[in-house]
């Protein structure tokens, strides 16, 4: 027997007025895996994981949870999720303890139940301290591991964390990561969007690439980076030299095109094989482009998505001003996606 | 099948709020135990869940007491001393015409009140976690109105104080002031429904205030909450008669003054009855869909 797929959307769109904020994506996420849906600001992930969570209603296209429809039966779909957003949503005039058992006894737990349930997770959550303190007292990073914990009291089986760690510090960023390893470990399913490159391959199985509405790419972290070569040399150009020289000495040597940060004078070039970073180096001191210094790396996934969608994870820029950029994204949907 | 469904989540969930060992999440079983819709018992639960919420709120922000407190000591004072003489001769003779007029008018305001916090709650992100919840779409509306009986209570209980203290006697006594809260209670609650669909539909909680004024003002002051019908002009008077206030005000005085049970409280309760009908479905359509 073939297991139900946790989520199984197809065509999702959402449009708000003229914007097509989601712009007919597919999304497939295997029971027990951790899928990631990466994209800058404003790509359309929380609109997706938002249709999917029952919260906004599907435009067109259809979607199901472990089989249920989300669009017909979306109560039902209710019991089987949960979601922690990007702003906590707990209630501040409350303490943690009265949080979690009200979420409980919503639920259907009862009095004393929910009370135990509130218990263990404040423990798992290292929240007992602050157990019976207002929300309002609470730090980030704790409203955020209590907003989780707040999700998870009846342990229903998808869970959908909407940028779990933006506005994290490293510490916390590190133990939320930790905690979101642990809901796989127990059974859970796994939906987490994120703009954080790092946070994507450090937890998700599979990551899907978002821009303006559309899936561009999806696949394991390792195949997403093999489509940028399977190493980067990182260049520091000394000051004054020429920047474009070295564009087309990589060119001509490695056959591909380098990603350039103008501010800093750093480059970096995909490359088939570490190997070629010598060659590279030679060409650099035959023509004179002087450097500073150098490393060779596996890729990184800001790297993959300048490769797949032409510009940085980090821009926001508006497809109108550069239409080369533009194309150059939607060509390389096919290229990469594998499935 | 079926008889495990009426064990429903809580039996599962009990089993994981246990202290021992957790089991590994079973998402087949997860979708067996899931039930269509929220049932009767589920629904009243939720309810007064979310009314424990609401009264928990009202004790750690007393500053939401104000309008209760405030209005009924300052306006049964106020009005019985300034329009006491003109209307009624004197502040003492106006009191059994004023106090359930009062009442009236607390009560309206305080739905207002009920109406505007529920916009300002919403905007929070706890919302957010209801409305992904499975419970029922009316639990977040009516809790918060099941909580605020405990307002109307206050606004009607301390109007009835001020005014013995400035010398009122009801004539119905005990009994029929006790009738009369609990009538102005219910149609408080039965109005509310209004102003509850206004919160689920307006922009912000300043808007909410701005609507729900338009209504209020005209219902309380054209109506024979203040001054007797006999001193308005005709067209005035025809509307007077109509304004549901107008039924609640002489029903309560009825109750209030001689303890008697008019064909007014019929109105009354009838037409908090038709508000209800038509305000709460739309109320939990309007939440389900704008929000």
């Amino acid at each position: 027997m073939t297991t139900t797929a946790a989520v199984d959307a197809v065509g999702l769109v959402k449009t708000f007025g003229r914007l097509r904020a989601v712009d007919g994506i597919d999304l497939h996420v295997q029971q027990g895996e951790i899928l990631g849906v990466l994209g800058p600001n404003g790509a359309g992930k929380t609109t997706a994981l938002r249709m999917l969570a029952t919260l906004l209603p599907i435009d067109a296209g259809q979607a199901r949870v472990f089989g249920v429809d989300v669009s017909r039966e979306p109560h039902r779909v209710r019991q089987l999720i949960g979601i922690t957003g990007q702003d906590a949503s707990v209630d501040e005039d409350l303490t943690a303890t009265e949080n979690l058992w009200m979420f409980g006894r919503l639920q259907g737990l009862r009095s004393a139940d929910a009370r135990a349930a509130a218990k263990r997770l404040l423990a798992q959550f290292d929240l007992e301290e602050a157990a019976d303190k207002p929300i309002a007292q609470f730090s980030g990073g704790m409203r955020r591991r209590l907003d989780l914990a707040a999700s998870l009291i009846t342990r229903p089986p998808l869970i959908f964390l909407d940028e779990p760690t933006t506005g994290l510090d490293p510490r916390t960023r590190g133990q939320m990561w930790d905690t979101i390893r642990d809901l796989v470990t127990e059974g859970c399913t796994v939906l987490l969007t994120t703009q954080y490159l790092d946070e994507a391959d450090q937890l998700a199985g599979r990551i899907a690439v978002i821009d303006r509405g559309r899936k561009v790419a999806e696949g394991t972290p390792d195949e997403l980076k093999a489509s940028v070569g399977n190493s980067t040399l990182q260049v520091q150009l000394a000051e004054g030299a020429d920047a474009e020289l070295a564009r087309q000495v990589v060119r001509k040597i490695a056959g591909a095109e380098p990603v350039l940060t103008p501010e800093s004078g750093r480059m970096n070039v995909p490359l088939d094989t570490a190997d070629r970073a010598a060659d590279v180096l030679i060409g650099f001191r035959q023509s004179g482009v002087a450097i500073t210094s150098v490393s060779v790396d596996k890729p990184t996934l800001d790297e993959v998505f300048f490769a797949i969608t032409g510009h940085g994870a980090d821009a926001e820029d508006d497809p109108e001003d550069d239409p080369d950029q533009a194309g150059a994204g939607a060509g390389h949907e096919t290229v990469l996606e594998v499935q | 099948m079926s008889t495990i469904t009426t064990a429903g989540p809580a039996s599962a969930a009990a089993a994981s709020a246990g202290t021992g060992p957790l089991r590994t999440i079973d998402p087949a079983a997860a979708v067996a135990r899931t039930r269509p819709r929220t049932t009767i018992t589920e629904i009243v639960s939720q309810t007064l869940i979310m009314a424990w919420r609401a009264l928990k709120k009202m004790r750690r922000n007393p500053e939401q007491f104000f309008d209760v407190t405030l209005q009924p000591l300052l306006f049964t004072a106020m009005f019985a001393y300034i329009f006491g003489g003109a209307i009624a001769g004197s502040p003492h003779n106006y009191l059994p015409m004023l106090i359930p007029g009062i009442v009236a008018q607390t009560v309206l305001t305080t739905c207002m009140a009920t109406g505007v916090q529920l916009r300002e709650d919403m905007e929070k992100g706890v919302f957010d976690r209801f409305k992904a919840l499975p419970m029922a779409r009316i639990a977040p509306l009516a809790g918060p109105m099941v909580a605020d009986l405990v307002r109307y209570l206050i606004a009607a209980g301390l109007t009835f104080l001020t005014g013995v203290l400035i010398g009122y006697r009801p004539g119905g006594g005990v009994l029929g002031v006790a009738g009369a809260i609990v009538l102005a209670i219910f149609t408080g609650w039965a109005l509310a429904w209004i102003f509850t669909f206004i919160g689920t539909i307006a922009k912000s909680a300043r808007s909410v205030q701005g609507i729900s004024m338009l209504f209020l003002f005209p219902l309380t002051f054209l109506s024979n909450a203040f001054v007797p019908v006999t001193s308005l002009p005709g067209w005035l008077a025809a509307f007077v008669k109509v304004n549901p206030v107008s039924h609640l005000v002489s029903a309560t005085r009825a109750l209030a003054n001689s303890g008697a049970v008019t064909s007014q409280a019929g109105w009354t309760l009838l037409a908090g009855l038709a508000v209800i009908a038509v305000f709460a479905p739309l109320s939990v359509r309007s939440y389900r869909t704008h929000m």
